[in-house]
């Protein structure tokens, strides 16, 4: 039955992530994106929200509160409202748990999940997009081959999220049967990370390139094994990425918005004039229209029904409005917000992203 | 809980009305786009028979105090996607109480409920319309020019409504009756606007004219005039005081919360139609969309489709919201204007887009795709322009008063 509002414990959670974005990530967003760093205490308290270990079992370490791609974006969207940067490093080791908890075997999952459950905040990371234009998840370049138990990975990623300092980069490739996805660990032979990448945006962000040459793995680090299928990974993967632009998109707007009531323009606020007043009506509706997206693609996801094309359409949609969204704020500001003093710059050049972010599994 | 799955009962009527768009609706549709006033009596008959004093268009009334959540207005606007998918024109020309039944079930009391309402359960086909528009003002309906005046035990109405719905129906062809805007105070601006049920055929009132339209063209489109027209003090919806406050205007206005989601459904039946079309189209020619392929590796056709599936979409799930709203019990003004917005532009944009992925086929009318065109851009235009409805949604999110915005 058609029902537009969260559970309880939902808005809870989401209370929880929308307290935590307002009084730590905002904050610390100018400066972490002016050093491109992230400060110790921002990692430490994210950490203590429990980001990651919520939907790691018990048994393993974790809270054992109950997977849902909607919690998931309901908590995407109010991070990625406080900072998208910030949000991302906190969320890197769900680039290796989410993953784990949709396909990875059981031994797999009793490996890996205890890392990152202890007291302090371990990177783990996704290395998914290659450097070229045309890159698509459905043809990889980065190939893993069979050699007897174990797998030799070719290929060369970029923007890869902490890999310097990650417990584990999930490497996509292709392989002989289809996409796969592999548990690589730091220092394996044939592993280069390279030089920290200088991006337009998510500039506290830390990501690399990594190349992969002649990387032998173990059969056993193939996650779920060998033949598995990993669309329900890409799904969740677009879907997040749908969650987290309108959480930049509602920023923006709430900042222009705001900023028209002040603002003042021939003996009015600017939001008395059309011009600008109809801008926010269009960008108000907007963010709605790509948050319902992203709930209803969720919602497929957790009843495991197939939701590929309500991913990519989510996708897709919330990645394109959030720019113009984001565009439109810099612009309802004028002179202003092309200044570093306002934050609807740094919103700008983070939704650019969006597109050339295919996915990241940590919905 | 998030859930946008529909429930059984509203699948099972969203499958019995689909059958008949898609058995009775669509067989006519050009037909009567083409005899623009001619009405389908076959089809009309059928449909008051079919639903029993059940009306499919916007009844317009809340949940009722006490009781628990309905789907009322999610099931009427999941209904009425599927009639506009059949015939956008023809849905709006079904005999049913209508706006002008929305405007007294929101504003009428008890004994008007009952008095105006219950005809509609048998009998005739009628119909029931809502008169504001005038050559002078349409969007402006504060700027309302016609009068009421009183006069012993009745109110006196003089002026003129232009593009009324199915006007020609309920005024003079059927039992039923419409609802007019007029100001019984001029000096007290949207305060003296009140709304005034006049029974069809009530001396004075007559039909001028009706429109020859862009699309839309089995509903009639009607000019009334009220000469020295007399009707019942007890016709008048609401309170006849005029109030220092605009509250009784806001209440008036509080009926566009209610159809504004039903519009917008019906926007996206005629956009979902249009998309339909070119699926099956492109799939005839060997043309599958490719969902999972980056974007980078698309042809054109592919995103353009995608892009009018997404924004479909989105329209579609703003609109339930707003109905979800009222089923429930709050207050969806706000959350009606957006969905009401986005429908209509996104449908006019879609059917126009349509139209061009198909090239020259688009363009004939031995397809319904131009006809679709031309009735999806009604939608972004009655029940509030998008510019109106832009100025709301502002006015809302703004916090302005319509002093403040305008």
């Amino acid at each position: 039955m058609v029902n537009f509002k969260p559970s309880d414990e939902q808005e809870l959670i989401r209370q929880t992530m929308a307290d935590f974005a307002r009084e730590v990530l905002r904050p610390g967003a100018r400066e972490s994106d002016e050093k491109s760093e992230v400060p110790e205490q921002v990692v430490r308290r994210g950490w203590e929200l429990g980001l990651v270990q919520s939907s790691i079992p018990e048994a393993q370490g974790g809270y054992g509160d109950m997977r849902s791609a909607v919690t998931g974006t309901l908590l995407l969207e109010e991070l990625a409202c406080g900072d998208l940067s910030l949000a991302l490093h906190l969320l890197s080791p769900r680039l290796l748990t989410l993953p784990l908890l949709i396909t990875g075997t059981d031994a797999q999952r009793e490996k890996w999940l205890p890392r990152f459950t202890g007291d302090d905040f371990k990177a783990a990371s996704a290395a998914l997009i290659e450097p070229r234009w045309d890159f698509d998840v459905g043809s990889m370049e980065t190939r893993a081959e069979k050699s007897g138990g174990d797998y030799v990975l070719n290929g060369k990623k970029c923007l890869v999220p902490l890999a310097a300092q990650a417990e584990a980069i999930l490497v996509y490739a292709a392989t002989p049967d289809g996409l796969g996805a592999f548990i690589v660990e730091p220092g394996t032979v044939g592993v280069k990370v390279g030089e920290r990448e200088k991006n337009m945006g998510i500039k506290a962000l830390a990501t690399h390139p990594v190349s992969l040459e002649n990387v032998r793995v173990p059969g056993a680090n193939r996650l779920g094994g060998e033949g598995a299928n990993l669309q329900a990974v890409i799904d969740a993967s677009r879907l997040a990425v749908a969650a987290l632009a309108v959480g930049v998109s509602r920023a923006a707007f709430d900042y222009a918005r705001d900023y028209a009531k002040e603002r003042r323009a021939f003996g009015v606020a600017i939001g008395q004039k059309q011009a600008i007043a109809f801008k926010l009506a269009d960008m108000a509706i907007e963010i709605d229209a790509m948050r319902l997206l992203a709930w209803e693609a969720a919602t497929k996801l957790d009843k495991g029904e197939p939701a590929t094309r309500e991913c990519v359409l989510a996708k897709q949609y919330a990645s394109q409005s959030a720019l113009s969204i984001t565009d439109n704020a810099v612009q309802v500001l004028g002179g202003h917000g092309y200044i570093r003093e306002h934050p609807v710059e740094l919103w700008l050049r983070n939704a650019r992203g969006f597109i050339t972010f295919d996915g990241l599994a940590i919905v | 809980m998030i859930d946008f799955d529909l429930s059984e009962s509203v699948q099972t009527m969203r499958q019995m009305v689909h059958a008949v768009a898609e058995q009775m609706m669509r067989p006519i549709a050009r037909e009567y786009d083409e005899r623009e006033h001619d009405k389908p009596w076959d089809f009309l008959n059928t449909m008051w028979q079919v639903s029993n004093g059940h009306p499919i268009g916007g009844s317009g009334e809340k949940k009722p105090k006490g009781e628990g959540p309905s789907e009322r207005n999610l099931g009427m606007c999941v209904s009425i996607e599927e009639l506009s998918w059949g015939d956008a024109g023809l849905y709006l020309s079904i005999p049913n109480s209508g706006l002008g039944g929305a405007a007294v079930a929101a504003a009428g009391t008890q004994e008007q409920k009952e008095r105006f309402l219950s005809r509609f359960s048998g009998g005739k086909p009628k119909w029931a319309a809502m008169a504001i528009t005038e050559p002078g003002c349409g969007s402006d309906s504060s700027a309302i020019q016609a009068t009421a005046v009183r006069d012993g035990d009745h109110w006196v109405l003089n002026g003129t409504k232009i593009f009324c719905t199915s006007g020609l129906m309920a005024a003079e062809k059927s039992e039923g009756f419409v609802v007019v805007w007029a100001t019984v105070d001029r000096s007290a601006g949207r305060a003296g606007i009140k709304a005034f049920v006049v029974e069809a055929g009530t001396p004075g009132m007559y039909v001028t004219k009706v429109e020859n339209k862009l699309g839309i063209r089995a509903s009639d489109t009607a000019t009334l005039v009220f000469e020295d027209c007399r009707v019942p003090l007890n016709n008048i919806l609401g309170s006849p005081e005029v109030p220092k406050t605009t509250e009784g205007f806001k209440g008036v206005m509080a009926t566009f919360d209610a159809t504004r989601p039903i519009v917008a459904a019906s926007a996206i039946g005629v956009g979902r139609a249009a998309l339909d079309f070119v699926r099956d189209s492109l799939k005839e020619h060997g043309v599958e969309i490719r969902y999972g392929l980056s974007p980078h590796r698309l042809t054109q056709l592919e995103r353009d489709f995608m892009e009018m599936e997404a924004q479909l979409q989105a329209a579609r799930l703003l609109t339930w919201r707003a109905a979800w709203m009222m089923d429930n019990g709050m207050r969806n003004n706000l959350e009606a204007s957006m969905a009401k917005a986005k429908a209509g532009l996104v449908v006019t944009l879609i059917t126009q887009k349509a139209i061009e992925l198909l090239g020259p086929l688009g363009y004939s009318r031995q397809l319904l795709l131009e006809k679709w065109m031309r009735d999806a851009k009604i939608n972004d235009i009655f029940e509030g322009t998008q510019q109106i409805n832009q100025m709301i949604i502002a006015r809302r999110i703004l916090g302005y008063s319509s002093k403040e915005l305008s």
